[in-house]
């Protein structure tokens, strides 16, 4: 063994993207045997560092060293080669491929004919040594989302990689999976394997690492300081460079008339297999109801059976008036606003200027349009209003949508439904992926439409978003309500339990 | 980000990478881009020529005395320019929506035939004033172009059937079917046409107006030449200042987009296909009614494969595509006439490439850096 | 209408279909949509053709042919995978651009007789009754080269490691790049194997299966069946195989039903007139449209479909969010 106790030493690293220095002069070592933490808000350059670690980016200076060594990558493969292993955030598995195809992805080994029950066999072997359980035949898409991520544990693991790079492991798990995968992570370590996890989720932080790295704004703002002692207080000031308020001020108010009220509403999501199960709720005007739960238990599908995008059977009745199995058009015109879950791919149109994106809902009515033409010179004036109202940051008006940052483009979006004074406000991962500044704006925003009289569904992963700004909670598994409970005097064990599989009657 | 890195082994003295822009770029930038690739286009073209013992420079001097060197050979340019107008605009509309129409030559070959059957069936007496000659052919011709537009329109937003194939198929369904009736049905004396229509079916030409004016003696430009202008008018208005203009633009951006604002996009693949047929009927019937005045085989040099280019160079911009198809028009001119006979369609295919190519330099910054090590 | 005749040469015809079709299975498994078919078909059949005839050679006239599709096929590659241009846009001119040099450079070609592709029987297996003179007696070498070369490439996309890697490459590229394949170098070869097989198709016209060279008439809108035919056969190259066998019989027996003076005791329409024979030349378009209908029909039920990456240009570093 070489002299050095640390297993990889990162110095002065600079990596520059067009326009951005996403990474200025960052430090950071790994010892041998630890699990450090990254912290960082979304856009610091985390995962810009720890993809120059794995090979996918070039540093334009710097140096790297494992073990000691100096080295220099051109590839993922010169990195694995080096043992450096990446589990990413967004999983990189080849949905159609089995475990074991994923695996030996990218392998020089089976040399051309895959003899893939013997490495099936392989793949089990390792399972058994880190107690991550798997079918090696089953095909990624049939896998749940805590499988894949052993897929992804085990690829790196084959590769015989001793230093491990997990970007937001936690991110798409439920609690319980989480305990599981920290378990994990401690036998790796147990086993000599050292491990980075990116992360901005405080308490996971100050629970699992030995030390931590903070970077802000592509600067480190700690290196490697010891996790003991260290308060979430301590790391968010860190994090963001002043002293956070962990919740937005919410108003008491007493709700309104029912606004939405779904009745046994069931659907199948894209591969035909059930995603929401005799699903019933109400929300009222002026209230915010937040739905729970681990991704992928049929909240895209529950939002998209409101808005019209997904056909159902059962009833859903906005003001009365039925929606379900309805095209899109008829929801929008009973003022349903829709933030979609996914911002590039549903909420915007990527090539079109802000303008075009903000009378996106209302381009045929008055005052934009007359059902023949549109008035692009009203238009623009509204587009300027709001770019001024909602603070968005672009050159113009005219910019592209895709142009915008995360944040900005959110807020386009928001402009956009709440200017056309929705009645119920379906919000799906509203603050995902944005930076402390952004989230705190939109929450400000669905708190105002709360106070407007709007009837809004909030869904979202973080259980922190829905305690601070939810009325009540629901909990969703496996397309079903398992309770609703109220967020002021909520137990979170009970909707942790709740979260996989427990119903609230049983608790 | 991406770049060209060279290999290990052979170290250029220079590194080339791309690198994305984010400042935007000046007004004159893409419009001299795109001539820019035009003229590569041109030159390689010229050097194939050469290199095939042919001389590039006649040929060049030949092209231009062809099709710009008199107003009667303009105008002869002018009339090749006016099928391309509407062909160009029909591919323009549905390439706006990401709908690869590329069945307009069939459209077209529709269109001619069924703008036809007014006179040869006859569908008004043939001794109706002009005018109801004419606009009976005008709408007839529409309808054939619309009802080949409407097939895999149709297909696509029921079936999701690729509609690249299909239109595609339609071509040589409609070139098969247009043989037939020539050959069979309305065959002048047994040769591959009908026989002459009446003079009153013509669309009337600057020619006929020669006893008044002089100037206008042989001069064949016809009244098609205004359909194809005010189609592109009424097209611009559509596409930049209606609704559905917008519907169109954002199917095309991002459906998934469209389908979240409310946008049926199954109705409008299929009227897109629609207008777009018949708006490449409609060229066929100004080339049935103005130029050749009667049916017949390959009544298309490949207008409408020409018009995709077309609709492309012209970055689907409705004025714009009336300059191209003057390029365009003179090529087909020109090339009717200079051996071999595929150098125009070459041409095409070398114009195409260059400009699909050339749009990388309006999203990335071309960066030489000298090799250090 | 002997069916023995009709299935000889059907499988003739299908081989062209075969290669074709088999060569653009490669290329969208690799995620790059190739509508240059015909285009690349129409150089290889000129290249085979022309290099034949000057050296007198049809094997080295074959090769000539494949790099001559190869060639064409890699601006293609150029343009899509490092310009990131459209690809439907980048296929269109490569078919233009491939016409047209095939007939500028193929002036002067026809009604010349080059020597062919040799055509030889299986000994032993053509003696066997109907199956022999259908499948093993008097064939063009490259037919018998088309019947393992459907299973092998089959083999070879779902069971061997290079096969594994097209389709990680074609369905989720960044999961290959971060595994350390060069989703770029693949996609180009991949393309250029497309190409190459277009090329072989094309020269299968040309120096075996229809001899000569007719300008674009050569191909007359085989290269688009076949791209049309990689759909309905979801990307299998069996089943692409098996769909040009079929079409290349039909198209054989649309040829013949020209032929007799009664069919099943009617009279044949076609001997009266041979302009009903305008519909038969239809019938293959037709049959692509309804083979195209009811593969994707099935592609929805069984919630099947192209590679996920089809036709998506590669950016590493671009995420979603």
């Amino acid at each position: 063994m070489t002299e050095t106790p640390y297993a990889v030493e990162m110095e002065e690293i600079v990596v520059r993207f067009p326009g951005v220095l996403a990474n200025d002069r960052v430090n950071l070592t790994l010892k041998r045997g630890e699990i450090h933490a990254l912290l960082g808000e979304n856009g610091a350059g985390k995962s810009t560092l720890m993809n120059v670690l794995a090979g996918l980016y070039k540093q334009a200076a710097g140096v790297i060293k494992i073990h000691g060594r100096p080295v220099s990558f051109n590839s993922p493969k010169d990195a694995i080669a080096h043992g450096v292993g990446m589990i990413h955030q967004h999983f990189m598995l080849v949905p159609t491929q089995t475990v074991t195809e994923n695996i030996l992805l990218g392998l020089d080994e089976p040399r051309f004919i895959m003899n893939l029950p013997h490495y099936d066999q392989k793949v089990r072997e390792l399972q058994a040594q880190f107690g991550l359980q798997v079918d090696p035949t089953a095909k990624i898409w049939q896998l749940s989302v805590g499988e894949q991520q052993r897929v992804e544990i085990l690829k790196v693991l084959y590769r015989g990689a001793d230093i491990l790079i997990m970007d937001e492991p936690t991110a798409v798990l439920a609690p319980k999976e989480i305990d599981e995968l920290i378990n994990t992570m401690r036998s790796m370590v147990a086993q000599g394997k050292s491990i980075i996890f990116i992360s901005h989720k405080l308490h996971e932080v100050t629970a699992v690492a030995d030390r931590v790295t903070v970077l802000r704004k592509g600067l480190c703002t700690a290196e490697g300081i010891s996790a003991k002692g260290l308060t979430q207080a301590d790391l968010a000031r860190l994090m963001v460079g002043r002293d956070v308020v962990f919740s937005v001020a919410k108003e008491e108010q007493a709700p309104g008339s029912v606004v939405l009220s779904m009745k046994n509403v069931s659907a199948q999501n894209n591969k035909g297999v059930p995603a929401l199960r005799n699903l019933s709720l109400e929300l009222h005007s002026g209230e915010i109801l937040g739905i729970a739960g681990v991704a992928g238990n049929g909240q895209s599908e529950l939002a998209q059976v409101i808005t019209g995008l997904r056909p159902c059977e059962g009833s859903i009745l906005v003001n009365g008036e039925e929606v379900a199995n309805q095209p899109p058009s008829k929801a929008i015109a009973q003022g349903v606003a829709h933030v979609p879950e996914d911002r590039t791919k549903v909420g915007s149109a990527p090539n079109m200027s802000i303008t075009e994106n903000t009378i996106m809902k209302d381009y045929s009515s008055e005052p934009i349009g007359n059902g023949w033409s549109i008035n692009f010179t009203k238009a623009r004036t509204r587009a300027q209003k709001l770019k001024k109202m909602y603070d968005i940051l672009a050159p113009s008006v005219d910019t592209m949508a895709r142009k915008l940052s995360g944040g900005n483009l959110q807020k386009v979006i928001l402009a956009r439904e709440i200017s056309t004074n929705p009645r119920l406000m379906v919000a799906v991962q509203p603050t995902r992926g944005l930076d402390v500044g952004a989230i705190e704006a939109i929450q400000t925003l669905l708190l105002e439409q709360r106070a407007s009289g709007t009837a809004v569904l909030l869904i979202s992963e973080e259980l922190e978003e829905l305690l601070s700004l939810s009325d009540r909670i629901a909990v969703i598994f496996d397309g079903q309500i398992m309770g609703t409970v109220d967020a002021k005097n909520a137990n979170i064990d009970q909707i942790g339990q709740m979260m996989i599989g427990s119903k609230l009657e049983t608790l | 980000m991406t770049t060209i890195a060279p290999s290990k082994r052979f170290q250029l003295p220079y590194t080339i990478s791309l690198e994305k822009r984010v400042e935007d770029y000046p007004k004159w930038f893409p419009p001299a881009i795109t001539i820019g690739a035009v003229l590569i286009a041109f030159l390689i073209s010229g050097i194939i020529l050469k290199l095939i013992g042919g001389e590039p420079l006649r040929v060049a001097s030949f092209f231009y005395e062809a099709t710009f060197g008199s107003w009667a050979v303009f105008s002869d340019t002018l009339v090749k320019a006016t099928p391309l107008i509407m062909v160009g605009l029909a591919c323009a509309i549905a390439f706006r929506m990401k709908l690869w129409n590329i069945g307009a030559e069939g459209q077209f070959y529709l269109g001619a035939f069924a703008a036809s059957l007014v006179v040869l069936v006859p569908l008004v007496p043939p001794e109706s004033p002009k005018v109801v000659i004419i606009g009976a052919m005008i709408i007839m011709g529409m309808i054939g172009g619309a009802v080949w537009g409407f097939i895999p329109g149709f297909l696509k937003a029921r079936f999701q059937v690729n509609e690249i194939i299909t239109t595609l198929m339609l071509n040589y369904i409609a070139i098969s079917w247009n043989n037939f009736w020539i050959f069979d049905r309305w065959s002048d004396a047994g040769f591959q046409m009908t026989p002459t229509f009446d003079k009153s079916a013509w669309l009337p030409r600057l020619a006929d107006y020669a006893r008044e004016y002089k100037m206008f003696s042989g001069i064949t430009l016809h009244l098609g030449v205004v359909f194809g202008i005010i189609a592109a008018g009424i097209m611009w208005w559509i596409l930049e200042r209606s609704s559905w203009g917008y519907e169109i633009k954002l199917i095309g951006d991002n459906p998934n987009a469209a389908k979240y604002a409310g946008i049926n996009i199954a109705r409008n693949i299929v009227l897109v296909m629609m207008v777009s047929g018949a708006l490449a009927g409609l060229a066929g019937m100004s080339e049935v009614t103005g130029v050749v005045h009667r049916l017949q085989e390959r009544i298309s040099p490949g207008y409408g494969f020409t018009g995709i280019i077309v609709a492309w160079l012209a970055k689907l911009n409705p004025f714009t595509v009336i300059l191209v198809s003057i390029l365009f028009g003179a090529l087909i001119v020109a090339g009717r006439e200079i051996q071999p006979s595929g150098l125009a369609l070459m041409l095409q295919g070398f114009i195409l490439f260059m400009i699909i190519s050339s749009d990388v330099l309006l999203r990335y910054k071309v960066r030489l850096t000298r090799q250090t090590a | 209408m002997n069916p023995i005749i009709i299935l000889h040469a059907g499988l003739a015809t299908g081989t062209i279909l075969l290669f074709a079709a088999i060569g653009e299975v490669f290329a969208e498994r690799a995620g790059i949509l190739n509508l240059g078919v015909e285009g690349m078909m129409l150089m290889g059949a000129m290249a085979g053709f022309s290099t034949s005839l000057s050296t007198g050679s049809p094997m080295l006239g074959l090769l000539v042919a494949i790099l001559a599709g190869g060639i064409l096929s890699l601006a293609h590659g150029l343009v899509t995978i490092h310009f990131q241009a459209d690809q439907v846009v980048s296929g269109l001119s490569l078919t233009f651009l491939g016409t047209g040099l095939a007939l500028v450079l193929g002036q002067g070609l026809t009604g010349q007789n080059p020597p062919l592709v040799p055509s030889f029987d299986i000994p032993g297996l053509a003696l066997i009754p109907f199956i022999g003179p259908v499948f093993f007696a008097n064939h063009s070498l490259l037919v018998y080269v088309g019947y393992l070369f459907a299973p092998l490439t089959w083999y070879y996309i779902y069971k061997t490691r290079p096969g594994m890697h097209l389709r990680a490459v074609g369905e989720k590229p960044e999961a290959a790049d971060t595994m350390g394949l060069n989703v770029y170098a693949l996609r180009y070869f991949y393309v250029f194997v497309g190409g190459c097989l277009a090329g072989l198709a094309g020269a299968t016209i040309s120096l075996s299966v229809s001899p000569g060279w007719f300008s674009e008439l050569t191909t007359s809108g085989q290269g688009w069946i076949a791209v049309g035919l990689v759909i309905f056969a979801q990307w299998d190259p069996l089943r692409a195989a098996f769909g040009g066998y079929l079409f290349g019989a039909l198209r054989r027996t649309i040829l013949d039903l020209q032929g007799p003076a009664t069919l099943f005791g009617l009279t044949n329409p076609l001997y009266i007139n041979p302009n009903f024979s305008f519909f038969l030349q239809m019938a293959p378009f037709i049959l692509t449209i309804a083979a195209l209908v009811w593969g994707s029909r099935a592609a929805i039920r069984e919630r099947l479909g192209a590679p996920a990456a089809l036709g998506v240009p590669y950016i590493r570093g671009e995420r979603g969010l």
